[in-house]
């Protein structure tokens, strides 16, 4: 084990943590930017820093192939590589095989697959997978697990689960450096509560330094993603830091986080960066829609970045999509959005004003007090009050059931 | 905007001082490139990261804002300072963009300029310029030219030096109110027509001049003659602005010849087409040999990317066609032509201009 994880505050599931890794101490909730093959698209280590991120998750499949993990270690490891002096993660690389390559197939040796360099077959082992990420020297590494998209039905589901919790167990034999990374193992088992749950107590027995909800984000509806980390966050031990891969959109890293869960990365606010899309505490502004051409306000008045501090709407508008500066700017804007956000739900947490930040936060991104039902649900599991940001009609919608109301004496209320 | 002649080195080369805008910049300077006025790949954040005040002169041409951007809202936002949260930078204007906004000879007529750009071609009006020029309000701003590349015949020349004088009367009296206005002087590579342009020019009250046309097909060899018959015409005291040199030899060549201030591709370039460049230590190519380097571009180089990372980081960058490797060339290749301009200034100071030019072109060669 080489993190020690500190539970500074609480909300009744949420809580604010500090995590302390080889590289950096962190503060949770967090947002993890997605640096594939090195680095976050189009921003230093020195803007990275300055923006606050804490951890950094590179991809194991795209550094294994360049530069390759032997050159990475000898020249002493990713962080020196990058010159990030903070916190690192990687991921096991199997996601990557299965999502980006054709005939990749998975047995209980490993993900075999077609080389994208010379079409010979491969296959990454639980083994090799560890002994990659040991090469890479990441603070955090993530066990091989057997992905299938929550999208895919029958027996399949509980084979991967199983395997799953095979494989584990062969990724802590190959696991050379305990001493300095952390092993977390990732909870599969689909959308079915019962397979979720043999699979939480199963990692749990390994008694690993954190755990991750896998295997969602990727097409499931919101109302079963919920769910699924509700479970998971109930049995998952509460002295270990829990991650929810993939994750995603500032909506569901608020929700996730009510239902007591700490780390997230997802190449979203990058990714949309680049296609001209600004995240802001009202959804999203599409810098691209003509009517930015005459904008002069800045992406969000209520932002500090230097993005917002010094340039217009109608400026950005005409760099995105067709200058790299545009890119770079979004990129900037829409990850210092998610470290701000990250920061918040921290501080709102150790500062017991939880609620009020999920009121807040909501009531900007529904005005109209439309928030969609599965947020309100979870909200209840998570024992958040959000009746005031809830439009009146839907607030009598769901108490009407319960009530004698008469239709006169509802309007009054 | 005020200009000093301080040193003389052997013949033509000068070093002085240029006072333009809140800055005070030593000459010859390098003008950088960019794109809708911002470097094309160093964000604002670090431009500071670049030596100052000699990184403070941002070339920017008006037409890149065509595309996206109305005058109205530039004006309205209060021009480019503000546009572009640059407060302690100052703005050249050149509608010429060596890279991306090239004058297009064969469609310019007696109404406009004709310009090749990526959003097609334009034809630019000398009071449609004026609007930008007002909008935008660059602290130094050139006259519109008719620039004509060295193959044109003998009567198209002609034409285009009538052209460009009669441009530069009607830019002037338009001119707002404020930004120091540069004289453009053609001629293609006719050594007649040249002089005779700068000579007209040299009559109009202007606070300095940009030698246009040239960059556009005429030989190494061919220029320091032209540029001569251009510098000779006109008075010592005033800057003089040129456009469209790109390599260190051409540079020295126009210092040689009495120019100041250059605005030059080079750096944006090499940044864009994934070669980096080290000037003084000869090009070198990213290819295999610097998987494993941990050295830094240039050893002691004190620019942020030398400071901070390896060749061996840049060579995987560029391998993996990653946009951080170019941000990092921009930066480091910025810094080092910067650098070559401080030893010509030092050079030039030292009385020894001729001598430095001799020996970096042995080298360089």
């Amino acid at each position: 084990m080489a993190l020690r994880f500190e539970i500074l505050g609480r909300f009744n599931r949420a809580r604010a943590a500090q995590l302390t890794l080889p590289h950096f101490v962190c503060q949770t909730p967090l947002f993890m930017p997605v640096g594939t093959q090195g680095t976050i698209k189009g921003l230093t280590a020195d803007q990275l820093e300055e923006i606050g991120c804490q951890i950094i998750l590179g991809n194991t499949y795209h550094l294994a192939l360049r530069p390759t993990s032997e050159l990475i270690d000898e020249l002493g490891g990713l962080h020196k590589f990058m010159n990030w002096p903070r916190a690192l993660l990687t991921d096991s690389g199997g996601f990557q095989m299965v999502s980006l390559l054709h005939l990749a197939d998975i047995t209980e040796k490993g993900v075999t697959f077609q080389s994208p360099v010379d079409g010979k077959p491969m296959l990454l082992t639980p083994e090799e997978s560890i002994q990659i990420q040991n090469k890479i020297g990441a603070d955090i590494i993530m066990a091989l697990d057997d992905v299938v998209k929550t999208t895919i039905t029958g027996p399949r589901i509980e084979e991967a689960m199983h395997r799953t919790l095979r494989w584990i167990d062969r990724c802590i034999a190959a696991h050379k450096r305990p001493h300095d990374q952390n092993l977390f193992g990732i909870v599969q088992g689909g959308l079915d509560p019962v397979l979720r749950d043999i699979c939480v107590r199963g990692l749990v027995d390994r008694n690993l330094p954190g755990y991750a909800i896998g295997g969602l984000a990727g097409g499931e509806d919101k109302d079963s993603f919920w769910r699924v980390v509700a479970q998971c966050t109930a049995t998952l031990p509460e002295d270990k830091p829990r991650y929810v891969m993939g994750v995603g959109y500032p909506l569901d890293i608020v929700v996730c986080s009510a239902l007591g869960a700490d780390m997230y990365d997802c190449v979203y606010p990058t990714r949309t960066a680049r296609f001209g899309t600004a995240i802001v505490p009202e959804g999203v502004l599409k810098l691209k829609h003509k009517a930015m051409a005459e904008d002069t306000r800045p992406i969000d008045p209520t932002c500090a970045c230097m993005v917002c501090k010094n340039y217009t709407r109608a400026y950005i508008h005409s760099l995105v999509t067709k200058d790299a500066m545009g890119s770079q700017l979004l990129s900037f804007h829409n990850l210092y959005y998610m470290m701000q956000l990250s920061r918040n739900l921290h501080s709102s947490i150790v500062q017991g004003k939880f609620p009020e930040f999920v009121c807040n936060f909501l009531q900007k991104m529904f005005p109209k007090g439309d928030i969609p039902e599965w947020v309100c649900n979870a909200m209840e599991v998570a024992e958040i009050d959000i009746s005031s940001c809830c439009a009146p009609f839907r607030y009598i919608q769901a108490t009407k059931v319960q009530s004698n109301l008469n239709e006169d004496e509802i309007q009054a209320v | 905007m005020k200009f000093v002649v301080k040193a003389w080195s052997n013949g033509g080369a000068r070093a002085g001082i240029l006072h333009l805008g809140t800055s005070t910049i030593d000459t010859p300077s390098l003008l950088l490139s960019t794109r809708k006025g911002l470097p094309h790949f160093i964000s604002p954040d670090l431009l500071s990261c670049l030596p100052a005040p000699e990184s403070r002169l941002l070339h920017v041409s008006p037409l890149h804002f065509l595309e996206g951007l109305s005058m109205k809202t530039i004006s309205k936002i209060g021009g480019l300072h503000q546009l572009l949260g640059l407060h302690d930078h100052c703005f050249v204007a050149v509608p010429r963009d060596s890279i991306q906004c090239l004058p297009e000879a064969n469609s310019t007529n007696k109404i406009g300029a004709s310009f090749e750009t990526p959003c097609g071609r334009l034809l630019i009006k000398p009071v449609e310029y004026m609007e930008m020029i007002s909008s935008t309000r660059p602290e130094l701003w050139a006259t519109l030219a008719d620039e004509v590349p060295a193959w044109v015949s003998d009567k198209r020349n002609k034409t285009s030096v009538d052209r460009t004088i009669k441009w530069l009367d009607e830019c002037i009296s338009i001119s707002p109110a404020s930004g120091a206005v540069f004289g453009a002087i053609v001629g293609g590579s006719s050594l007649e027509e040249r002089r005779r342009c700068a000579q007209e020019v040299a009559t109009r009250n202007v606070s300095g001049y940009w030698v246009g046309g040239l960059g556009l097909g005429e030989s190494m060899d061919e220029r320091p003659a032209l540029l001569n018959a251009v510098i000779e015409a006109l008075p010592e005291e005033k800057p003089r602005l040129i456009c469209g040199l790109g390599l260190p030899e051409e540079i020295l060549q126009g210092i040689a010849a009495g120019v100041d201030i250059f605005e030059s591709t080079y750096v944006a370039q090499f940044a864009m087409y994934y070669h980096p460049t080290c000037l003084l230590t000869m090009l070198i190519a990213f290819t295999a040999i610097y998987r494993k380097d941990t050295t830094s571009i240039v050893e002691g180089c004190t620019c942020y990317t030398c400071r901070n990372h390896t060749r061996a980081y840049i060579n995987h960058l560029l391998n993996v066609h990653e946009m951080l490797a170019q941000i990092l060339l921009e930066i480091h290749n910025t810094h080092h032509f910067l650098g070559f301009f401080r030893l010509i200034r030092d050079a030039i100071n030292a009385g020894r201009f001729e001598e430095f030019r001799r020996e970096f072109v042995q080298r360089w060669r």
